[in-house]
């Protein structure tokens, strides 16, 4: 039958250019954001859009200059890194308890933790925003760094414990007959087999933490604002810098655009606790 | 009890007692001064004229016209960015899922968004695309002969939309198509060969095995929807008037722009009650989805 084989490659043809145009329309806006940050501030705002200009690296000279990109950065990173750090720390052992002691009350507090992030962040603003205040630690780092790692906690709690619920209990066993302490057990068999997993909540932690802008905005103001609160800094119409802000915009996002498309997969089975595979 | 098995207590409850503990210090604390300042006449500014208010900050937030609007607007903006992002996300995932060429840089292009902070994704909407005067949107209007949409002052609340579902939509292609791999493909096949047309394949194979997948996509989303905050800041502001103050909008402005702890932390605690509504209701419909792993 020909005939229809002829239509279903034309049929496929059309899904995939279907497939291909949709793809470039949703991508287009960070497109343009790249695009206009090789331009300069005249033709980021001229009519028509330039689309072909001779590209310059200004903005991203004058964003460096300024010594301001590179603060907020160091920001971005010490607050995303060092949550991240801390909520590993303390998600590790709950997981591992959660996996292999279970008892009857494992899955209520599981359920417990998954429901804190129910609690919508404003409702407790004002009291945050108060003891930050009167422990001296708005527009500290440290302030972020703990209440990114609170807040993400029941996500990375859950998320390990999903990897670690598939490692297989023979081997863990075995090492407690040979002998293993605790320790040993964790840092030894446990935590080498589930590395991918580990690394994969790591990840999804960095990347919420690094977008995060709630938190940034309400607790800091320049001594340890990240790159969300710079970037929103620029909403109020201070002159038209689109270029410069495309700039900075870019810088700020490429690094976990980057990241979120080499770990797609994994992200799926983090995001969604292991309820999708 | 055996050695062995007192060991393993001993243990579970060593490993996971300091998360439990800081978890709940982190829930408890702030809601307890949250409902402790929600009964009191606490205003930053003034801070000497302090006292009991009882039910006051309450009836005062609930009975202002701008608690009511900015329910309205929570529940437009979670509603419709829901429905967008999954008939979307259903759509495109499906569109998408068989072989041609490029598809990994097709996919790696449709989830990228996800990936963009909100302030930054809000300002370049805001500024390179629904600008009104030098804005892409309006250039293509001109270019077709049409009078460019002032986006932000007419049609306040939809573009908030566009920009939060541009956001979303890219989390819902990513849960679908993932899933969607792991559909049975000589089911579909035999389908085929019997005879039955692509839309009854969709309505009654696709469907039916995106059904779990579209619940956790409603209910994670909703989580993070009701709680919008950075893509209105950096937009509107709430405006113009308030057609854009969502709850969480209003409690920040409450707070922090008005300095009248005792209404903020009011309207804080009716945040809470309203996102427990929502995930109750949601969970009662799409509960048993998420947590059969």
């Amino acid at each position: 039958m020909p005939a229809l084989k002829q239509r279903r490659q034309i049929a496929d043809t059309v899904r995939a250019i279907c497939s291909w145009l949709i793809a470039l329309l949703i991508f287009f806006p960070i497109f343009w954001m790249v695009l206009t940050s090789f331009k300069t501030e005249l033709g980021a705002f001229s009519m028509p859009p330039e689309f072909f200009f001779k590209p310059t690296l200004e903005n991203y000279r004058e964003i460096m200059e300024a010594n301001d990109y590179l603060h907020f950065a160091w920001n971005s990173l010490v607050t995303s890194g060092g949550a991240t750090i801390v909520g590993m720390l303390v998600a590790v052992p709950a997981a591992y308890s959660f996996a292999f002691h279970p008892t009857k009350r494992t899955q209520g507090i599981l359920t417990w933790m998954l429901s804190t992030k129910m609690l919508p962040a404003v409702g407790v603003l004002v009291p945050i925003y108060l003891m930050a205040r009167d422990l001296g630690l708005l527009d500290t780092r440290l302030v972020l760094v703990i209440i990114f790692a609170l807040v993400n906690l029941p996500i990375m709690v859950w998320m390990i414990y999903t990897y670690f619920r598939d490692v297989p209990r023979d081997i863990l066993e075995a090492a407690r007959m040979d002998g293993a302490t605790l320790f040993q057990e964790i840092f030894r068999v446990l935590l080498p087999v589930s590395r991918g997993g580990l690394a994969s909540t790591a990840l999804l932690s960095l990347i919420l933490n690094w977008n995060e802008a709630f938190w940034s905005i309400n607790l800091t103001t320049t001594q340890a604002s990240p790159l969300s609160a710079l970037v929103a800094s620029f909403s109020s119409p201070q002159g038209l810098f689109w270029a410069k802000l495309s700039a900075i915009s870019t810088l700020a996002c490429a690094p976990i655009v980057l990241l979120g498309w080499g770990s797609q997969k994994q992200l799926v089975r983090g995001l969604t606790f292991g309820a999708v595979k | 009890m055996s050695e062995a098995a007192r060991e393993s207590r001993r243990a579970g409850r060593l490993t996971a007692s300091p998360a439990i503990l800081l978890l709940f210090i982190w829930m408890i604390v702030p809601l307890a001064f949250t409902v402790y300042f929600s009964t009191q006449n606490y205003l930053l500014l003034d801070p000497e004229n302090r006292g009991f208010a009882g039910l006051e900050n309450f009836s005062y937030f609930l009975s202002s016209s701008s608690f009511l609007n900015s329910l309205v607007t929570t529940l437009e903006l979670v509603g419709s960015v829901l429905v967008i992002t999954v008939v979307l996300g259903v759509l495109i995932s499906v569109l998408v899922d068989a072989k041609f060429p490029g598809q990994g840089v097709v996919r790696m292009l449709l989830i990228s968004p996800f990936f963009i902070m909100p302030t930054v994704s809000a300002l370049i909407w805001k500024n390179l695309l629904m600008n009104p005067v030098s804005g892409l949107f309006a250039w293509l209007f001109q270019l077709v002969g049409l009078t460019p949409i002032n986006w932000f002052s007419d049609w306040p609340l939809l573009s908030i939309i566009i920009i939060v579902s541009w956001e979303w939509l890219p989390f819902a292609i990513l849960i679908f198509v993932t899933s969607l791999q792991s559909m049975d493909q000589e089911q579909k096949e035999a389908a085929q060969m019997d005879g039955a047309t692509p839309v009854s394949i969709f309505r009654y194979l696709t469907l039916p095995h995106l059904a779990r997948p579209i619940a956790v996509v409603v209910m994670v989303e909703a989580i993070f929807l009701l709680n919008i905050f950075a893509e209105i800041f950096t937009t509107t502001s709430g405006g113009p008037g308030d057609a854009t103050t969502n709850v969480p909008y209003l409690v920040f402005t409450q707070a922090l722009l008005e300095f009248d702890v005792g209404t903020a932390s009011a309207g804080g605690l009716v945040a809470v009650v309203l996102a427990n509504l929502v995930a109750a209701a949601l969970l009662r419909v799409f509960g048993k989805s998420l947590t059969q792993a």
